[in-house]
Order: C-alpha cells, then structure tokens, then sequence
C-alpha cells in the first residue's frame, strides 16, 4: 500500500451546534499523520481574515499511523493559531491522549465553533457526547481532571484534557494540562480552548487492530525496544532525566541565570537533576507505549502551620521547568521551584512563558519601567512569593498592567519598554539554553519558535565556536525538514536517535505503509514549505526577526556573540531554506 | 515445575503498558489494549499508584470449576488452561473469577483468559513481574 491509499478517519467537532460528524480520507495518506495531516487539515479551514482566538478558526490534533504500535511512538500533535504570536500554533503532548485516539479511532479530530456555555467533549468510537461544563468553569486543571474521572470511562486508559483558569480568561500562553503531567503547553492552545468554551475533552476507545505481518512487526518493535531499555542511548531520560542539563549547561557557561543576566547560577548545584532527584524524586512514569520512564514524578512537602503540620503534592519536574521556574527566576532552592511548578500547573499556564515574563518585569520593575503599585506584589530575583501572587494576577488581570502581561511578553515589552532584555525569539519566549548562535537562530527561524524546532543548542554544542556559517545552516534545515516526519509519525524527540531512516520505513513496511526512496525526505520538505507558508500568510516575515540585547552581550558557551555573524547567519537560512 | 505470573513490585511500575502490549500482539496477533489479559491501571488518577489485575493462577480455579463445558481446566502448576473450541461463551468464569480479571472479549464473546506465557514479564523494563512457583498451598 502506498501511502496516498490510507484511509484516515476524522474526527469533526463543531460547537456552534454541539455535533460531530466523521470524514473519512483517502487522499490524505501521504501526510502519514501527526504535525504532516494536522498541518494540512488546518490549512484547508483556518481564516486569514480572522483572528486567532474567532470561533472559527480550527484546532487539529492528530496523532500518526505508528503511534503506540512501537515503543517511544507517544506524542499527539496539535496545530492552531496561536494567541500569543498570532502565528502559527504547533504544540505535542504525550502521555494517554494518542493510545486513546488510536484505540478510538481516530486519526484527527478537527475543532471548530464556540459552544455557547462552557462544555466538555467526551471521544468514543463513532459517538461523541457533549457534558455542560458551567461547573467546571473556574475550576483548577487537577480538580477538574478528578470529577471528569469520576464521570468517563476507561479507568487508566483514557485521556482527559483540559484547561484551567488561564486558558477560560484568554491568557496568550495558557495550555492544555493533558493526563495530569504533559501539557500542549506552548504557544498558547489552553487560550483557543477557552475561546471556545472548550473545558475539556475526554478519550477512550476499546478497539483493537490485526497485525498484518505479525513477523515482521515483532521483529521491528524488539529491536527498538531492546534498543530503548539495553542501550545507553536513552539512559539520560530514564536516570536523571532532562533535568540533568541543569548542571551540564551550567558547566559550559549556557544556563540562562537571572533574566539573562548571567550564563551561569552559583546555585545550580541546588536545583540540578541530581538534588531534584536525592531529595525529592518518589517515581518515574511513561507515556504508554514507552519503557523508557522519563516523567520524573517528585515530592513538593511544605509546612502550612506551625508544628508538625504538613501537606504534600507529587508535580513533574524536567529541564525546562528548572530552568524557566528556577534559575532564570533567581531561584536556587527546590521548594522555591516546586511552588511555581504547582502553581503553573493548577492555572494552565505554559511554564517557560511564565517563567520568561516574570523574569522580565522583575528587571523592568528594577529599572522603573513598571510601576510597583499596579504591579501590587514584589518582585525580586530569587523570591517566590511575588511571582507565586504575580501569575494569579496575570490570570486574574485586575489592572491594564496584568492584562497586558496576560498577552504575553512581546506584548508587554512594546507597551512597557525593555525589549533588550525581553527574552523573545520570533514572538515565542525562550528555552533554556544559552548555548550560541545556532540556538538562537534556530529558535527564531523554527516555525514554532523552540527548541523542538532544529536542536539549535545541539548544533553549537557539535561545531563549538569555531563553526562553518554554511554548515550550522545547512544543518538546522536539514535537522528541522527531518523532524517534520518525525513529528508526522508522532516519535518522541527523545527517541529520535534510535528512529532512523531506516527503522522508521521498516516500521511503517510492517503496516503495509510502502515508504521506500526519497518519499520521508520529500516529505519533510512538503511539511517544511507548507507551515512557512501558512505562516507568512499569517504575517510573519523572516526578514524582520529581532534578536534581544541581551542575548548577545551575556556570554554563550561559544563566548560573546556578534550581531553582525547573526545577521550574516539569518540571511544565509533565508536564502537557503528559500522561506 | 510449571509457573505462574506474579505481580512483584508494583510500586516500581511505570505504566508504560509494554506488558498489555506485549500480551495481546503474543497471545492474539492484534494491536489492543481490551484484549490484554493483564491490565495495569490508575487506582484514581496518576498521582495515585498503579494497580495490576493479572491472573492470580490459582491452585485450584474457581473459574475452572464454574465452566459447565470443562473448556477451562485446572493446569498443573497453577492457572488453567483454555480450550477455545469446547467454550460457549456462557460466561461463568468471569462471575466466578475472585480477582474479576477475567472479561469477555466483545470481538468474539470469548473470555480473554492468562495462558501463563510469561510475554508480559519479558517485556517489562523495570522487572515488576515474573513468572515464579504458584504460591504456598499450590499444587
Ligand atoms: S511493563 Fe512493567 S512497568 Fe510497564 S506497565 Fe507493565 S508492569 Fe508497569
């Protein structure tokens, strides 16, 4: 079977009128699934007369023909028009939400309309429910998660995902909480959802598949499983996990510290992956379908009174947690750290985001460009309690202040000022690796703006300071063309090193998927030109792509950086990628 | 000696579900989770443990003495041993089951029962279970 010959089923809710309707699409195949269809099927609905949060415009999440059939094939993605650049919207999660679509199945679903009262979706095979959500509304995303439990079926099977209060108030960088601890967390979909009065959406689904060439496929998941757990090559997730970097890009002078300020936190050592983990870490959980166990599950104790009175919460913590949360906060001691992870989480806030802003106003409160009375808490590095009350008011937004911040930063650094050191790249806030120039360039050029785009940390981590202009960019296109398929199979990028070219065609081969010569490199391409050209659509334009002060006078692991080689370097990836 | 599947330490489990997968693509030659003999659970939520309902391979089954057809038999060693052809679908085993894991499959009102094979342990990576000697008072 040749890819194009696939007939994918998708799933249409429409809230205007709460119904749903299945298409099914034979022309779709050669997307395979994931960002490839998601991209597509948003392409032929979104409105560029419309803005991102209009009823009408969709939202696509889809998972890939792979998914939970192999080992590390776990993500869903979703494709939108994000709120907070008013760009192009792409965001994955992991956990139970792909195994539910697959064993509902469903390839996509497609959501359109505003219901007009708060209302939750529960997914099944052929039938779909609505629930009124008016309840719901206001509730945090873990109170909410406990009564949908009580309510849907499929007890440690099914999927329930849902917004809290940050997505229902129209914050630009609210996520979706997914099964407790993934998220879609960047770029804003927790915000679409409220526009929509979307609470949350529940799966479970108890179908079951034949395999094909039974032979064949037990022989391709052994080897990616034996791969995945006897192997060194995932052991970092599994060990430590990515909080491990903590320490790492201490070392090499690339943890963004204090807004930026420094590369390197004289606290590091107490955050790192290993004081997370000696002090805290109570277990490990996977995506299902994945034996690696890379969701680092810790203890968040604190005393609520005096004597012995404590209370207690197990929260997911990972690199870029520490880091948006932690050091670039100023704050070096877990606890400080597992508070604003709590509170993120409850809220429906995208952690980096969050941590991005405040880290921000605290300089620009420093610096007079934010007045303390509207601000009404403190803010200084190193502090929790002012950010803690800070991101009830981003979501609360009493003031013009808070619902500017609610926007995001690029919004609040062109009303307040202070865009050199507003850590944006493309409109989208930045992860946690200082590392160099291709970081940075890749982060800004990606489509959506992150780490997740084209590995740029990886690039300077490789080809260190003394690197070849055209390779770095030769290599974030190339690196970012290939994740396209990855990301339309739905691989976790964790497992990108034991999914090559070759693993990936035997895979599909075992469910009759013919994807032999050059079909995943023109792939990759069609999905590389299709987002850019949504995107320009959408009125991003490379040409005028910023980079902040400050990331070129704080020191990288390649040293200081020259505007004039970002620029050079920004004109090359233009020309050659042809966006 | 025959063995059996015994859960060993649940707490260590990651939820990854390879063992489900493991069962169903081994024993059925299908890609399902329904169909899995063993199921691993939530006991409410994932900030809860995890639960696993496996066949306990009891040393004399209930299930087996409930099934009219004999198509559930004792095996030796502990658990029992199912012969499609002689079940008709009555149902018997699951009511009679003390540990409720045994369901019948919607795709062919047959009951999914645990044939002992010990796929699930393999493809455990944190080694919670294992197919060991069917316990004290065991045949
Ligand atoms: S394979 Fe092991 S760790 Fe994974 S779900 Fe089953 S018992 Fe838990």
């Amino acid at each position: 079977m040749v890819p194009e010959e696939r007939v994918l089923n998708i799933l249409h809710l429409d809230l205007d009128r709460l119904s749903w309707k299945k298409e099914t699409r034979a022309d779709l195949g050669d997307y395979l699934g994931g960002v490839g269809l998601a991209s597509k099927l948003f392409a032929e609905r979104w409105r560029p007369t419309m803005r991102p949060l209009d009823p009408e415009q969709p939202v696509v999440l889809a998972i890939g023909p792979l998914s939970t059939v192999f080992p590390l094939v776990t993500k869903t993605a979703a494709v939108f028009h994000s709120p907070l650049t008013g760009e192009w919207g792409e965001s994955y999660a992991g956990m139970r939400l792909a195994l539910a679509l697959r064993f509902a199945g469903w390839d996509a679903l497609v959501i359109t309309g505003r219901a007009a009262q708060p209302v939750y979706a529960s997914v099944a095979p052929d039938r779909v429910s609505f629930r009124d959500a008016r309840g719901l509304w206001g509730l945090s995303t873990e109170e909410t998660g406990r009564i949908l439990r009580e309510w849907e079926a499929g007890r440690g099977h099914r999927s329930i995902i849902r917004i809290g209060p940050a997505g229902e108030r129209g914050v630009a960088f609210a996520g979706v909480n997914v099964d407790t601890y993934r998220h879609f967390g960047r770029l804003g979909l927790g915000a679409v959802f409220g526009a929509k009065n979307l609470k949350a959406l529940a799966a479970y689904g108890d179908k079951n598949f034949p395999i094909p060439d039974r032979k064949a496929y037990r022989a391709v998941y052994d080897e990616v499983f034996r791969r995945a757990v006897n192997t060194g090559l995932l052991e970092k997730y599994h060990g430590l996990g990515t909080a491990g970097n903590i320490m790492v890009l201490d070392g090499l002078g690339a943890l963004p510290t204090r807004n930026l300020r420094q590369s390197r936190f004289e606290h590091a050592a107490r955050i790192s992956g290993e004081a997370f983990a000696k002090q805290t870490l109570l277990r490990k959980l996977a995506c299902p379908g994945c034996p690696v166990g890379c969701i680092h599950i810790g203890l968040y104790r604190r005393r609520f009174d005096t004597g012995h009175e404590y209370e207690s919460t197990a929260l997911a913590y990972d690199h870029e947690l520490i880091y948006a949360l932690g050091s670039l906060l100023g704050i070096g001691e877990t606890d400080g750290v597992y508070a604003l992870i709590e509170k993120v989480e409850l809220l429906g806030l995208d952690a980096i985001t969050s941590g991005v802003l405040l880290a921000w106003a605290t300089e620009a409160l420093e610096k007079g460009l934010l007045s303390a009375d509207e601000l009404e808490v403190r803010l200084a590095f190193g502090e929790p309690e002012g950010y803690l009350a800070a991101l009830d008011r981003v979501v609360g937004q009493p003031n013009d202040l808070y619902r500017t911040l609610a926007r995001g930063l690029e919004a609040a650094a062109h009303t307040y000022g202070g865009r050199d050191f507003a850590l944006t790249l493309g409109g989208h806030e930045m992860a946690g690796y200082h590392t160099g120039y291709g970081f940075l360039l890749g982060q800004a050029v990606g489509a959506r703006h992150s780490h997740l785009c084209n590995a740029g940390y990886a690039a300077d981590q490789d080809l260190g300071p003394d690197f070849d202009a055209g390779v770095l960019v030769d290599r974030l296109i190339a690196e970012e063309k290939w994740r396209q398929v990855l990301n339309s199979l739905c691989i976790c990028l964790f497992g990108r090193g034991l999914w090559d070219r070759e693993t990936v065609r035997a895979a599909l081969e075992c469910l009759g998927i013919e994807a032999g010569g050059s079909f995943l490199t023109d792939l990759g391409d069609r999905i590389f030109r299709l987002k850019n050209k949504v995107k320009r659509e959408m009125g991003f334009d490379f040409g005028t792509l910023r980079f902040p002060r400050r990331c070129l006078e704080t020191p990288t692991l390649q040293g200081r950086l020259d505007e004039a080689v970002l620029k050079d370097l920004l004109k090359r990836y233009i020309a050659k990628a042809g966006v | 000696m025959a063995r059996v599947l015994t859960v060993k330490h649940m707490n260590r489990c990651i939820a990854c579900y390879s063992c489900m997968l493991a069962c169903t693509r081994t024993v059925s030659g299908r890609f399902s989770l329904a169909a899995s003999a063993i199921q691993i659970r939530t006991r409410g939520g994932l900030q809860s443990k995890l639960a696993a309902d496996v066949c306990l391979g009891c040393a004399e089954p209930a299930c087996a003495a409930a099934c009219p057809p004999e198509a559930l038999r004792p095996r030796p060693g502990g658990g029992v041993r199912f012969t499609r052809a002689r079940c008709d679908g009555c149902g018997a085993c699951v009511a009679a089951c003390i540990a409720r894991v045994i369901r019948m499959d919607p795709e062919d009102d047959r009951p999914i029962v645990c044939v002992q094979c010990g796929a699930c342990a393999k493809y455990c990576p944190h080694d919670i279970l294992e197919m060991a000697a069917v316990r004290e008072g065991g045949a």
